[in-house]
């Protein structure tokens, strides 16, 4: 073997070793809640927790809604900006990126300023106005991958060809965006719907500053009291955003193969 | 011609600073088959999009059927129209492709049944309805997508280089295809290409466009053989020019390579100015022939064997001139060098003005 040969193989299990070392320490010690034997016990019980299933539950819908949210607003404007306006396309990519870039703390308290109970919007004064301010906190948080996604799903179809052909066709905008353009960026759309729900099941800044009973806030909590359950409910966190990660790849494999394009 | 179908009215448009299309006139008698030719970037696309409804003149009025259509948006004017992309819908089944346009106009399931049915059968896939477009070659797609425009029983077929995109064989059978489709439906036809042998072969008339300027409008006949300016003659068919000086313009004899020519008839330029003579590949003959009068001599410089015609190029003075002969298996073709005449009629003589 050459000497560059094992160097990117030491590099290669270093790397490995520094993912994953940890990962497995965390889930070792989460098989120890019992003395002297290693046992599930620490899953039974945060599984069994009703505060687990009721944060988990509320998260799980917030995600959905905010998926729901976020895809209603990003496929029109991203299909719009490449249809009509594709000089404003780095304005759009720029203000995409900005979630990344403020951090959380900084938006939520940007958010109870505007729309604290006292101003002309009072999102805070009521349980369900929170809900939906947190919904659009995380349509914000989720803005960078889903609109990375759905932009690189309508770069794969040629956009404008298949809007004149329908609309000559007869059809009309809503009938294009649902029968013709969101079909085949729906692989995309999915990809871009798993990224947000795992940002949205692990998220703990906004629904912890918001006072929502969201399953970050959950996790944080119990880790500052109890010793085995938090290392447990890590691992399967980790196994959830695993998951999602996992149903990206499944799906596009089934992606719709696109017309043949005259070279 | 009977009352238009089509009425293009001094329709001009311009992209910012950049004229694109120049005062364009055009009517087109119901059932025709009109094609648009011209070089790459001439305007035709944008001409045809401005009849489906995809831009809008700057100036000019378009008619279709009577109706001033010209502040109408694509989706209802009623016109079909085929991509050089195909744009076929590719999450949709070809039968699903073929009734998009009735479905969204709200036909039943049995009425778009009956009529993909049908036009699968117009265009030979039968069997291929629940395909996806991806599963079909080339020139079944662009199939699809003719019956797709066509479905819709729009007033007119507008098609934007449909066969550039497929290989030669099919071109030629497709476009023997789409004219005998149309010629059965009778419907209203614009066709843009870029290639003469397409626009002649399949068109009731031609608009040879030139920067945006409909240079000519005529039967393939006419363009071919009485091309009205220098672009439409160089730009259809090959064309041989031989640069002359005028001795007598009232009897039409000229000076070239030479040797004194006898045109018979007046010319538009007065004794000793320069003008071009254009000849077409097959109106001149290697070696003397008979009711050919005019010879000019020169030396055989290229043979090209194209199978059932031979082009020869000789080279007169110093200019080249391209003639084609029937291959004959008796005799040899032309040898490179040997010394020989061409010869032509005075009738065949174009003289364009530049
Ligand atoms: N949207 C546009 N904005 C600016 N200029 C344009 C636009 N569309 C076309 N043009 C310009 O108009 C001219 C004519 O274009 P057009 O597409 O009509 O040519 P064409 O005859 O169809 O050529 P081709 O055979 O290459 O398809 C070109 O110079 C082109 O650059
Ligand atoms: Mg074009």
């Amino acid at each position: 073997m050459k000497p560059g040969r094992i160097g990117a193989w030491v590099a290669f299990v270093l790397g490995m070793a520094y993912f994953f070392l940890p990962l497995i320490a965390t889930f070792e010690f989460s098989m120890r809640m019992k003395r002297g034997a290693y046992s599930f016990e620490a899953y039974r019980v945060i599984l069994s927790d009703p505060r687990f299933q009721e944060t988990f539950g509320y998260s799980a819908l917030v995600a959905l809604m905010t998926i729901l949210v976020g895809v209603l607003l990003v496929v029109p404007t991203a299909y719009w900006i490449r249809l009509k306006l594709p000089y404003l396309r780095p304005v759009i990519e720029f203000i995409t990126l900005l979630p990344l870039v403020i951090p959380a703390i900084v938006i939520v308290f940007g958010y109870l300023r505007m729309y604290n109970s006292s101003s002309f919007l009072p999102f805070t004064g009521s349980r369900r106005g929170t809900d939906i301010l947190l919904i659009f906190g995380y349509v914000t948080l989720a803005l960078p991958y889903m609109y990375r996604a759905v932009d690189t799903g309508l770069r794969a179809i040629d956009v404008r060809t298949l809007t004149e052909a329908a609309e000559i066709l007869g059809a009309k905008w809503p009938t294009i965006i649902a029968r013709i353009i969101l079909p085949n960026v729906l692989i995309a759309v999915l990809s871009g719907a798993f990224l947000t729900f795992a940002i949205v099941i692990g998220e703990f800044t906004m629904a912890s500053l918001l006072n929502r009973p969201a399953f970050g806030p959950y996790m944080q909590n119990l880790g500052a009291n109890r010793a085995y359950e938090p290392a447990a409910l890590a691992v399967v966190a980790f196994a959830i955003t695993w998951a999602c990660m996992v149903l990206i790849q499944v799906v596009s494999r089934f992606a719709p193969k696109t017309a043949e394009r005259p070279g | 011609m009977n009352e238009p179908f089509i009425r293009l009215d001094r329709i001009n448009k311009a992209f910012g600073p950049t004229q694109v299309v120049r005062d364009f006139n055009l009517d087109i008698a119901p059932g025709e088959f009109v094609s648009f030719l011209g070089p790459s970037g001439c305007g035709k696309t944008t001409t045809l999009r401005m009849i489906a409804g995809f831009e809008t003149p700057s100036s000019g009025r378009i008619a279709i059927g009577g109706r001033d259509v010209t502040n109408l948006r694509p989706n209802q004017r009623k016109i079909g129209m085929v991509f050089q992309a195909y744009a076929l819908f590719p999450n949709l089944t070809v039968a699903q492709n073929i009734g998009f346009g009735m479905r969204v106009a709200g036909a039943s399931r049995a009425e778009i049944n009956g009529r993909v049915a049908e036009m699968l059968e117009i265009i030979k896939l039968p069997q291929h309805g629940k395909r996806y477009p991806f599963q079909l070659s080339g020139g079944q797609q662009q199939r699809v997508a003719l019956a797709r425009a066509l479905a819709v029983r729009p007033q007119v077929l507008l098609l934007d280089e449909p066969l550039s995109a497929l290989d030669a064989k099919i071109r030629v059978s497709l476009r023997e295809e789409i004219r005998s489709i149309q010629r059965k439906l009778g419907i209203t036809t614009i066709y843009v290409t870029h290639d003469q042998e397409e626009a002649l072969s399949m068109s009731d008339r031609i608009v040879v466009m030139h920067e945006g300027v409909a240079e000519q409008v005529g039967t393939p006949f006419e363009i071919y053989n009485r091309p009205a300016t220098r672009f439409v003659a160089s730009f259809v068919g090959t064309l041989n020019v031989l640069k002359a000086t005028v001795l007598d313009p009232a009897s039409g004899t000229v000076r070239a390579a030479g040797r004194d020519l006898r045109l018979d008839r007046r010319l538009p330029a007065g004794a000793g100015e320069g003008i071009s003579l254009s000849l077409r590949p097959e109106v001149v003959s290697l070696g003397s022939e008979p009711g050919r009068p005019l010879e000019l001599p020169g030396t055989v410089s290229e043979v090209s064997f194209l199978g059932s015609v031979i082009r020869v190029r000789v080279q007169v003075d110093d200019l080249f001139l391209s003639l084609d002969t029937f291959n004959n298996p008796a005799a040899a073709p032309p040898a490179i060098g040997e010394a020989t005449v061409v010869s032509f009629s005075p009738d065949d003589v174009l003289v364009i003005a530049d």
